[in-house]
């Protein structure tokens, strides 16, 4: 038999340089794991009186903790849900006229400029809110409500204000274009060339090209974008806080001045003067606001990870 | 011979008629003016007062969609009809994101800088103030402070798991950190505020704990993942000749990333890094919960209560004195300075990156 001549797999040579920085990397790593975990648990730890509060630890007729956070989680959800109807269809604007539309020498700079929208903090958006949205669109409110009142959603009586949960949806979907528009308009850019000249080449205008080549192809990413641009207005704390005129209970008209308030808004208001059962049961709606906003960003990475082979939008 | 009569001319698709070129401009001047003349003539029957540009500007802008739509569907067909309709529609999009930009700027300027032009302003902090006067010098010290210790704890922490992504992690745990730095860039920032007040008033045991490094800890949970995720994209970016090259003359793995990988990146890491304390200097929430407000001058980041520049903003608008006006103005001055930092943060973010940006590739 002969000597073998399977080749010896050469490994290079460990030095503690190599070592020491490795096992540094992997620390910072598995840290952010552990950061993640202690959120969760630290923010559960202190949750837990909440859930056993007795009754009188809560302000007006509630007697327990779930019956509290529930108007909180509706509006919550429904300011979201509202602000993603609103912006949705105008970050896909936003991003086809970025990716197909502008002239390409303008293109990235009109991206910067919708960027500049996300880096504007939220409490200057709460004070443009308060001081030029709502009296600007108090008037519209009080129209709507005088011919649409018959239509549950914009029953009346109407703000004085324009402080309702409308004006708060706009400025959430203002507050959460960017975000959308920048994942569209990533996809957008990566629809196959070929699958658009092919489509151009049999005649099609642009906007069938469009909607023949790149919404078919974008779609999940404009799902998934939508799922982070909902997690985005979940979440959203100042502008909701300072803008909206709150009651603790659930109500679906959008114009009046009785607005169910927003989790995260709720702490931000009650939170510096509260103190002993009070700072519980506050952690415990924001536990529940960060499972409802990990659920959606999971679910919104899975369907970006599924399609990450032919879209790289991350 | 035989008389041939005029051929009628031929119609398909490919000689329809066709709108002249420069119709969807002056279809939409005439548009704007046609509701120009409409709101004008409002203005002078005394039905409204003051002439309303944004109406005039709308209304002209709708009345273009419907006009560009019937004449070119008479004139070159459905198909060509329903394509200018949508690039109509798709521009008008950007157009109406461009507002609120436009007007939250313009607003913050105007009623900022009264304020902000008084000489106090940046010289003093608000402690024994009662009405106007007075600065915000506390708060800016206290977003210097909290957001450069929040800084110093991300950046190398951001860094290192980037790098441990890019040039060491296979398998299960590196796809997992890959997952939950995604799934981390969208916690809710008050929810890294009551974790960070949780975890220090169980170590300290202080149920009313407020101070300024807890801040730092909740602005770092919200900074890390955006550190992790630009320099991770820079890191792929460095071309796999270069390691290859430096492995191939013998340079150790941990040299290699050290003396070759980072310095071909690092112009990306920076910006990414700016971009990331622009996205967290403006974070009023988490700040609100763990550092709380105060009126005056704090330096200690372990001890008491710190004022940073979006809370005073919120508190100055939350809690207006007796002379609401003087709160007011003090707020929106501390936003226009805020906004400034922002944009001057973008900026010279941007700056780095088209300056020392390789310039190979398209």
């Amino acid at each position: 038999m002969s000597t073998s001549m399977a080749p010896r797999p050469i490994k290079a040579r460990q030095r503690p340089g190599d070592r020491i920085f490795s096992t540094s990397t992997l620390v910072a790593g598995s840290l952010i794991l552990a950061v993640l975990a202690a959120v969760a648990i630290f923010l559960f730890a202190e949750s837990v009186p909440a859930f056993f509060a007795p009754a009188n630890a809560f302000t007006g007729d509630v007697t327990n903790f779930w019956s509290y956070v529930t108007p909180f989680v509706f509006g919550t959800i429904w300011s979201a849900i509202l602000a993603l109807i609103m912006a949705v269809p105008v970050a896909i604007g936003i991003a086809l006229f970025i990716s197909h539309f502008a002239p390409r020498k303008l293109a990235q700079g009109l991206g910067y400029l919708i960027d500049l929208l996300a880096a504007v903090p939220s409490v200057v958006f709460g004070l443009w809110g308060i001081g030029v949205l709502a009296p600007l669109v108090q008037p519209f409110y009080t129209n709507i409500v005088d011919w649409f009142g018959w239509f549950p959603l914009f029953a009346g009586p109407v703000s004085g204000t324009g402080r309702t949960t409308l004006t708060v949806a706009i400025v959430l979907a203002v507050m959460i274009l960017p975000i959308i528009t920048a994942i569209c308009r990533e996809i957008f850019l990566q629809a196959p060339l070929l699958h658009q000249e092919a489509a151009l080449a049999l005649g099609a205008t642009r906007w069938e090209m469009i909607k023949l080549a790149v919404l078919p192809f974008g779609l999940p990413g404009i799902i998934s974008a939508s799922m982070l641009g909902l997690g985005r207005a979940l979440g959203e704390t100042m502008a909701v806080a300072m803008v909206l005129s709150p009651s603790p209970e659930v109500v679906f008209a959008v114009l009046t001045s009785q607005n169910s308030n927003t989790i995260a808004a709720n702490i931000a208001l009650n939170f510096p003067e509260s103190s002993g059962i009070g700072v519980n049961i506050l952690l415990a709606t924001g536990l529940v606001l960060f499972v409802v906003t990990l659920i959606v960003n999971m679910i919104a990475r899975v369907i970006i990870n599924s399609r990450k082979a032919f879209s790289g939008a991350n | 011979m035989e008389f041939v009569p005029a051929a009628t001319p031929l119609t398909n698709s490919l000689t329809a008629g066709k709108l002249p070129r420069r119709s969807p401009l002056w279809v939409l001047l005439a548009g704007w003016a046609v509701s120009a003349a409409f709101f004008t003539m409002l203005f002078l029957s005394g039905a409204v007062d003051g002439f309303n540009i944004v109406g005039t500007v709308v209304l002209g802008t709708v009345l273009y969609c419907v006009t560009i739509y019937v004449l070119s569907r008479q004139v070159e067909g459905s198909r060509k009809a329903m394509d200018r309709l949508m690039t109509a529609l798709v521009t008008a999009a950007f157009v109406i994101a461009l507002l609120p930009l436009v007007s939250i700027i313009y607003t913050t300027a105007v009623n900022g800088l009264p304020a902000f032009l008084t000489p106090t302003f940046f010289t003093e902090s608000q402690r024994n103030v009662v009405g106007a006067g007075g600065g915000v010098l506390h708060a800016v010290m206290g977003t210097l402070l909290v957001t450069g210790v929040a800084t110093l704890i991300s950046v190398p922490i951001g860094l290192l798991t980037a790098i441990y992504l890019v040039e060491y992690g296979r398998g299960r745990l590196a796809r997992s950190i890959t997952f939950f730095v995604d799934v981390m860039t969208g916690v809710p920032s008050i929810v890294a505020g009551l974790f960070a007040f949780a975890l220090f008033s169980l170590l300290f045991d202080d149920p009313g704990i407020r101070f300024g490094f807890g801040g730092s800890i909740a602005l770092s949970v919200l900074m890390i993942p955006v550190v992790v995720r630009s320099s991770e994209e820079m890191l792929k970016l460095v071309p796999n000749e270069l390691r290859e090259a430096a492995f191939a003359l013998g340079v150790p793995k941990w040299l290699t990333i050290l003396k070759v990988v980072l310095p071909t990146s690092v112009a990306g890491i920076v910006t990414g890094i700016m971009l990331s304390i622009a996205r967290v200097i403006g974070e009023t929430a988490p700040l609100l919960i763990i550092a709380g407000f105060t009126a005056s001058m704090n330096y200690d980041m372990f001890n008491d209560r710190i004022m940073t520049l979006p809370v005073f903003v919120y508190t100055q608008y939350a809690n207006q004195g007796a002379d609401s006006q003087a709160y007011i103005d003090r707020a929106w001055a501390a936003a226009l300075t805020l906004v400034l930092i922002v944009m001057l943060l973008n900026g010279i973010a941007r700056l780095i990156a088209h300056l020392f940006s390789p310039k190979f590739g398209r």
